[in-house]
């Protein structure tokens, strides 16, 4: 399969403080890779230098498709519920807009916002201030911002915080729907969930470690059924610092 | 009422704050949904700096308070853009500092015994034809601004990290929303003054924030909601003989209490 990012041998450090060391990974296309990993291990920074949110040393990353075809999903934890906004302009933020009009947005725009809407199937909420949807409703409209650029890649960071637990099974099947056409990047501490739908997880931890997903199944066959983090990787042979506080 | 319209000073006072209604309708909605209000606040009140600078050098007292509240504008911009956690604490610093400029250049200025009462909390009624002249020019280059980039304003003020990451200048849109605070802020100075601005440009748009879905409806409704407040309020201190910024902002503030009790009693 076709590789669209390589990241060989990145490190990052804030001031002094390392944070990555001598990362080297593959994203390639249809990829639907889970990045786990504990608080402060690096994960969020990782993606930040991939889309160049944060800027790392020349040649440590090549880019094999445009900037454009690169979507987004942020952790939204900080938006202010209150403003007023609707759902269709969130997702109209995404859009790049080709010919400026004086004020609002042209007919081909909101056609375009519309069509991400329906992707997610939230058409009929376009008109509903952001604030008043649920989380998990909220999830789809920040993905379906992410869509109206077209991308071939999609990172999404933490999609599922503060979403119960059939709004996260919905957004799982929806990014599993959206992996048949684009490479999906997920950073998510939901692991019992997301290892259903992931192809492969990446470990990050300041360094990585990589495993495919017929490692993971092979490895799980003998653990319960909803696992944590640290059984995961105590499963394929990691070892981490943190205590599992998963009820089973 | 109607004798009232018959005066000339009540018909340029009764212009001056619709324009200033328009205008604090369209920037007082973006600094709540900014939440910068303490910005504005700091900016408003360190403007007098400019005033009292203004009159010891018998320059016209607006563009000593534009000149000033515009490099204010520029300074916040910069302090809170490169160090959020101590901007609070500057903005104080900048607020006293500036009203202080104020009174000392105005102490300095020889025989000068103008009533600087007016420009702390407004003297509408004494609105002069080149104030006038001097909001509508304002209002229609803060609307004009506005509309130009309105998709940008509002990315930029919902989510500056994913504007950042579409291309969009955070740092030049945050500017350029705290200078245009800053001119409304001088536009207002006539009407309510500079202490009582900010009521006006937050009270009439966190009333429509109930009631509407998005920003440009919030400006608009905003924009309403403070010709409304100016009109009573200016009618209130005509009939009463109190004084009219004052007063509309005491307009402003009954009805707040009244929309927020009204949606209590809905839920």
């Amino acid at each position: 399969m076709k590789t669209l990012i390589k990241i060989n041998n990145l490190s990052f450090a804030y001031d002094k403080t390392p944070v990555l060391e001598n990362i080297s990974l593959e994203i390639k296309e249809n990829d639907f890779l889970a990045i786990i990993g504990p608080n402060g291990g690096g994960k969020t920074t990782l993606v930040k230098l991939i889309l160049k949110i944060l800027k790392s040393k020349k040649n440590m990353i090549s880019y094999h498709i445009e900037d454009s075809v690169i979507g987004y999903v942020p952790q939204n934890t900080n938006l202010n519920l209150d403003f007023p906004i609707t759902a269709l302009e969130v997702v109209l933020m995404g859009h790049q807009v080709k010919k400026r009009r004086l004020f609002g947005y042209s007919k081909e725009d909101i056609e375009c916002g519309m069509h991400s809407l329906r992707q997610v199937e939230m058409a009929d909420f376009k008109d509903y201030k952001i604030g008043s949807l649920s989380g998990g409703q909220r999830q789809r409209v920040f993905i379906a911002r992410a869509l109206c650029s077209h991308p071939e890649i999609l990172f999404l960071d933490e999609p599922t915080a503060s979403i119960d637990v059939k709004g996260q099974q919905d957004v799982y099947d929806l990014l599993s729907d959206l992996n048949k056409n684009m490479s999906i990047i997920v950073i998510s501490h939901d692991i019992s969930v997301l290892l259903n739908y992931a192809k492969n997880v990446a470990h990050v931890n300041k360094n990585l470690v990589f495993h495919t997903l017929d490692k993971i199944s092979k490895s799980l066959s003998n653990t319960s059924e909803h696992l944590c983090e640290v059984e995961l990787l105590s499963a394929l042979g990691q070892n981490m610092k943190h205590e599992c506080n998963h009820e089973h | 009422m109607l004798e009232a319209l018959s005066y000339d000073f009540f018909q340029n006072a009764l212009l001056a704050g619709l324009l200033l209604s328009i205008i604090s309708g369209v920037i007082g909605s973006l600094i709540v949904v900014n939440r910068i209000t303490f910005l504005a606040g700091g900016i408003a009140h360190s403007s007098y700096g400019g005033i009292g600078i203004a009159i010891y050098l018998g320059l016209p007292v607006l563009f000593g308070a534009t000149v000033f509240a515009v490099i204010t504008a520029i300074i916040v911009a910069i302090i809170t853009l490169n160090n959020r956690n101590k901007a609070d604490s500057i903005i104080g610093i900048m607020w006293a500092a500036g009203m202080a400029i104020g009174i000392i250049f105005v102490d300095l200025t020889p025989g000068y015994n103008v009533d600087l009462m007016s420009y702390l909390f407004g003297s509408i009624l004494a609105v002069s034809y080149n104030d006038i002249l001097y909001m509508f020019v304002l209002d229609v280059l803060l609307i004009s601004i506005v509309l130009y980039f309105y998709k940008e304003i509002l990315a930029v003020s919902y989510d500056a990290q994913f504007s950042s990451l579409r291309g969009i200048s955070v740092k030049f849109f945050y500017t350029l929303i705290l200078v245009m605070a800053a001119l409304c802020i001088v536009a207002a100075i006539r009407v309510v003054g500079l202490i009582l601005v900010i009521a006006l440009l937050t009270i009439p748009t966190y009333i429509s924030l109930m009631y509407v879905n998005n920003l440009s409806k919030m400006m608009v409704l905003s924009s309403l909601f403070a010709a409304l407040f100016t009109i009573i309020g200016l009618v209130l201190s005509y009939y009463y003989d109190i004084s009219s910024g004052a007063s509309i902002i005491l307009v402003s503030v009954f009805s707040l209490f009244f929309a927020k009790s009204i949606e209590k009693i809905k839920q």
